[in-house]
């Protein structure tokens, strides 16, 4: 086309990247690559093969970890880490530092082989993959120059395995490694078989940047060769990025190995949209949504939720929209859409769109599709209902999909009917709705009036089924920490044998179970006989079954939605009341721990009780969130938000003090628990439900369950409406628990039969276990 | 926002003064809508966001470069607007817009007889340029009522349109009444406006909205709905002499207002930036920005103005080096 002619159709034209460099550096490499152990690269083995999913050309030959690959990494970290972690903070931040110079100074051939491995386009990789992978090497330069002041009691948990995904490689690496190294861990990490070629080229800025060897391990290969990882026995954590599925299996593998676990998964994040929006910019805004990288996004605003009266100029200014994007060569800087990653994946995209895209309207962007190479259009699906296949699941492709609603109400039960909970976006010019809406979403970060901003001062993970963990921030890098504490082995306690002597000097007490602020008796209709050492017989508790978990979860779950929303200084007062009220009591549950140990501690335990009620009531309104400092116009809130329902197995070596301590941390967040009493000593527990019962605690806040530990914790771990299982006991049930969990991913907290000490008067562990943090972004501006 | 297109099938007709251009029929306004103007809302961070990383997302090289930026020379109001205007200076002014660019290089990019959208003056050089201009097509722009406070006696501001119409200006760039912005007197707003367009009456009208003074992206987007709602022909940035003149969100801003306006009344109006475009690269990312949000329709002087003066010797560069691959200096181009 003449100059003239182009005057007239005033097109773009071509404005391609070029890849110069990136082709050399594959060639100067043979386009043949080993792993990084040991600080080396190992010789190329047999494996599989890289390609550019923009034309298929052939990128390089990977090797293929096996199980020997592996633990030569394993072990490489293993050699490195004490040294590593006895090394100075500032001597590790200076390392972090240089990565992250590095990356800047290497930014454009990384941002190009980033391009070529995965598809997405230049824009994206040059202008946010890889300065935000500067940005986290640098945050966590900082947060290891400031480990040594910060992180007090704190230290790293060993070995780490990470794998990682193929949406974002470099910078999941980043997330990974980053806050692994400032804490003083070594790593082995696998990326996406997709796309490893940036991790490669990241092990060379490791041999720049003076990473000692054995500190940063890479190993290519498939799935087999991450489950290498996660399940080799010297690992001491594992990170996982990428599905739920996946991440459900991981749980499943790790379970009862005492390893540290952290899941990012996936997601079906909303984008509700009130009629008081600026609907321009929330139309734009998912662009940055879910055609960002093709929509290949764990947080992509992929469900749109429209308020009803705007639906329609809404869906008729995005199909518009939409028919402007530019999809094409992502090496070409004025491309919107690049390629799929995969024909794999395309070939999913295209059947789940194929099979249920008829239950809706859709719509596919008019715009040319490249000749070859992964394409999918742009797709909006519009008209569906919650129960449509293609609301619930996530699609990990460049199509929306679209519902209305009528009130702020709706808009947050719509948004919440899902199995997920990572992301949300809430568009409105009213600030109080934002700020009303965006606690009440279930989701780890939410934007408002904007969508997936990221930054490594800001905490991201999800809920639900998105995963459990924070990258990002001061909670993402306790996520690579441990209590620097010895830990003791915690034996097993049972009940005593049954004696001969009875107890009928006293009228009989019936110790019931406390369900929905009701005494309740067992449904099975069992009772089990507690003794005294010298078998004197103390009393009867109900034998908890199936069905009194589950009712005691019902109570939970409807007491937790008004629980939570209740003020900290509310929650305070009650917390003190029930500490007076145990307090006036405190004879009596002192001779009852006294009977049921043999021991003279039930004095000191009581009031060990009362202080620890009084230490959850000083917290309830004093765990604060922070305001991070993002770098926008605005500012990220961290919030601290309960979990939901807890269940807990208590300790037997702490009958009363034990179940206070969990029930009350618990409730000071806003929790609700199923508490399941100890199983050895449970008359102090069914005393307790008598001070609840009296001290305004509402129904349902609090349940006590006694019966056997290893049959409750299967009910409670399976249970999909329960949020995250505690266990103290000492039955040996973490394991059991841990794989349970995988079922909706609840969070567990198990002691792997170690044991605790319960006068330690710091409760933040629990008040941690029991919150999660949400990070609301709110960019602000007239 | 689905009214009855009825008028604008674009029987695309040469104007009355010949020009190079295509015109649209005219904006006739419509009723004031208050329900419609308070309706629109603006994000600042948002639109900030869509401007900042437009650049990023829009790329023009080589050819479709130098084709990009002959456009712009065909859409600059090319300005003087001093103190110390005298005949001789729109004199040259005005040969420069009559050659914008060295013969020699536009014969070689194939675009010979490329000229500038207008040239924009004051009203005592309106007769100067005309006859400067007399034969090439170029219209003359002339600024008015009050430029650039608006804040002289009404009658005089109207009456002001009409000698200037009457010297020859084929064009008028009216002040709006800031205040009436700032105090929501959205009622006088239209009022003014529809009284500036019927003085103008064949002229066509541009409504300086004074940006930089109206608060909030908010208030910009309102106002240019108001204005176009009182019978606009383009509705246009600045002065030139706020503190703050044409910036991308407040292109944003008002040109999305432009497009709810023409899906609404079927009419299209012009946009014009002004004051602060100064560098080929930003003319290429103003472009960009009216082909993604407007469509290509409006990359024609007709519906598309920049208010510039220096922005011309930046292109001339820019394009020198395209021909020759050697970075250009500012004396080998003629001044204007």
């Amino acid at each position: 086309m003449t100059i003239a002619e182009i005057f007239k159709t005033m097109d773009y034209g071509a404005a391609p990247e070029g890849n110069k460099e990136a082709l050399t550096w594959l060639e100067a490499n043979n386009r043949s690559f080993g792993h990084f152990i040991n600080g080396t690269f190992t010789k190329a083995s047999a494996g599989f093969k890289s390609h550019n999913p923009a034309n298929g050309t052939f990128l390089a030959d990977l090797s293929k970890g096996s199980a020997d690959d592996v633990d030569s990494a394993v072990k490489a970290a293993r050699k490195a880490q004490a040294s590593w972690a006895k090394t100075s903070g500032h001597a590790r931040a200076k390392v972090l530092y240089a990565i992250a110079r590095l990356v800047q100074k290497h930014a454009r051939i990384l941002a190009v082989l980033e391009t070529m491995d995965n598809g997405k386009p230049i824009r994206e990789s040059r202008d946010i993959d890889i300065p935000l992978v500067a940005r986290h090497f640098y945050y966590h330069a900082g947060m290891a120059q400031l480990a040594e002041t910060e992180m007090q009691g704190r230290e790293a948990l060993g070995v780490c395995g990470q794998v990682i995904p193929w949406n974002f490689p470099l910078l999941m690496l980043a997330w990974k490694v980053a806050p692994a190294l400032a804490m003083g861990n070594t790593v082995v990490l696998k990326p996406a078989e997709y796309t490893s070629l940036t991790a490669l080229f990241f092990a060379e800025i490791c041999q720049q940047a003076g990473v000692p060897a054995g500190v940063v391990n890479i190993v290519t290969g498939h799935g087999a060769t991450g489950e290498a990882i996660v399940t080799h026995t010297d690992v001491n954590k594992v990170a996982f990025t990428g599905s739920t599925a996946v991440g459900r299996r991981i749980r499943e593998l790790t379970a009862g190995s005492g390893k540290a676990l952290t899941l990012e998964l996936g997601g079906k994040s909303p984008y509700i949209v009130f009629d008081d929006a600026d609907i321009d910019s929330a139309v734009e805004g998912l662009v940055d949504a879910i055609w960002f990288n093709q929509g290949q996004v764990c947080c992509a605003g992929s469900r749109l939720l429209v308020q009803e009266g705007i639906a329609e100029v809404f869906y008729a200014k995005l199909r518009a929209r939409m028919d402007k994007l530019r999809i094409g060569d992502p090496l070409d800087k004025c491309i919107d859409v690049g390629a799929i990653v995969d024909q794999r994946q395309l070939d999913r995209i295209t059947s789940l769109v194929d099979t249920h895209g008829s239950e809706g309207d859709v719509h596919q962007a008019k715009c040319d599709l490249p000749e070859g190479g992964c394409y999918y259009p742009p797709t909006l699906i519009t008209g569906l209902h919650a129960a449509a296949t293609l609301m619930q699941e996530e699609i990990f492709g460049p199509v929306l999909v679209g519902t209305t609603f009528r009130t702020p109400a709706e808009a947050v039960e719509v948004a919440n009917n899902t199995r997920y909970g990572l992301a949300a976006s809430v568009w409105t010019e009213n600030v109080n709705l934002a700020l009303d809406i965006a606690p009440k979403l279930k989701a780890g970060v939410v934007w408002t009036n904007a969508t997936n901003l990221f930054d490594a001062a800001a905490g991201f993970g999800g809920v639900r089924e998105s995963g459990f963990g924070r990258e990002g921030g001061w909670e993402g890098l306790a996520a690579y920490t441990k209590p620097a504490t010895a830990v003791k082995k915690l034996a097993p306690i049972a009940p005593y044998a049954p004696g001969t002597a009875n107890a009928a000097d006293t009228i009989d007490r019936t110790a019931k179970m406390y369900i929905g602020g009701k005494q309740a008796r067992p449904d099975a209709g069992q009772s089990q006989a507690i003794w005294s050492p010298k078998g004197k017989l103390l009393g009867h508790v109900g034998i908890g079954s199936r069905k009194d978990i589950r009712n005691a979860v019902e109570a939970a779950a409807k007491a937790r939605s008004t629980w939570g929303k209740t003020s900290g200084h509310l929650r305070a007062q009650i917390l003190y009341y029930v500490g007076e009220n145990l307090s006036a009591r405190a004879d009596e549950f002192a001779a009852r721990l006294d009977a049921m140990s043999g021991k003279k501690t039930g004095a000191a335990e009581v009031e060990a009780s009362v202080s620890a009620l009084f230490t959850a009531a000083a917290w309830a309104d004093k765990y604060d969130g922070q305001a991070h400092g993002v770098p926008i116009r605005g500012v990220a809130l961290a919030m601290k938000e309960a979990v939901g329902t807890i269940g807990m197995l208590c300790t037997d070596d702490a009958p009363l003090l034990g179940l206070v301590t969990s029930v009350t941390a618990a409730m000071a967040m806003g929790n609700a628990s199923v508490a399941v009493a100890s199983h050895a000593f449970p008359l102090a527990a069914t005393d307790f439900y008598q001070v609840l019962e009296t001290s305004d605690v509402p129904a349902g806040v609090v349940n006590i369950i006694t019966g056997d530990h290893a049959e409750l914790a299967k009910t409670l771990a399976d249970h999909l409406d329960v949020d995250a299982v505690w266990s103290f006991s000492s039955s040996d049930i973490s394991a059991d628990i841990e794989a349970r969990s995988a079922g909706n991913l609840k969070r567990t907290w198990v002691n792997n039969g170690q044991a605790r000490d319960w006068n330690a008067p710091d409760m933040r562990p629990f008040l941690e276990a029991a919150t999660e943090v949400k990070n609301i972004w709110i960019p602000y501006g007239e | 926002m689905q009214t009855e297109v009825t008028s604008n099938t674009s029987e695309l007709q040469a104007s009355a003064a010949g020009l190079p251009q295509l015109h649209e029929p005219r904006n006739p306004g419509t009723d004031l809508d208050l329900d419609r103007v308070m309706a629109v809302q603006v994000n600042t961070s948002a639109v900030e966001r869509r401007c900042a990383t437009l650049p990023g997302r829009r790329s023009v090289k080589k050819d479709h470069q130098a084709a990009w930026l002959l456009k712009a020379v065909s859409m600059i109001d090319l300005t003087t607007l001093s103190g110390d205007d005298t005949e001789g200076r729109v004199r040259r002014l005005c040969a420069k817009a009559r050659q914008p660019v060295a013969k020699d290089t536009l014969n070689e990019l194939g675009l010979p007889d490329l000229k500038t959208g207008a040239v924009c003056v004051y009203h005592d050089m309106i007769e100067t340029a005309v006859k400067a201009l007399h034969g090439t097509g170029i219209p003359v722009a002339a600024v008015s009522t009050g430029f650039p406070a608006g804040l002289s006696p009404v009658h005089l501001r109207v009456a002001e349109i009409e000698e200037s119409v009457k010297a020859g200006a084929e064009e008028i760039d009216i002040v709006i009444s800031r205040r009436h912005v700032l105090t929501q007197n959205w009622q006088a707003l239209y009022d003014e406006m529809k009284e500036f367009r019927r003085a103008c009456g064949d002229a066509h009208v541009k409504a300086i909205l004074a940006t930089g003074e109206l608060g909030s992206l908010r208030n910009v987007a309102r106002a240019s709905m108001i204005c176009m709602m009182a019978g606009a022909d383009f509705i246009k940035t600045s002065t030139g002499k706020e503190s703050v003149n044409a910036t991308l969100p407040v292109s944003l801003v008002m040109i999305r207002a432009i497009r709810d306006y023409h899906e609404w009344t079927g009419y299209r109006v012009g946009y014009k930036p002004a004051g602060g475009i100064s560098k080929a690269k930003d003319a290429i990312t103003y472009l960009a920005l009216i082909k993604e949000e407007l469509g290509d329709r409006w990359l024609q002087p007709d519906l598309f103005r920049f208010g510039a003066s220096s922005l011309l010797g930046d292109i001339e560069r820019q394009l020198e080096h395209h021909l020759t691959g050697r970075y250009s200096a500012a004396n080998r181009h003629a001044i204007g």
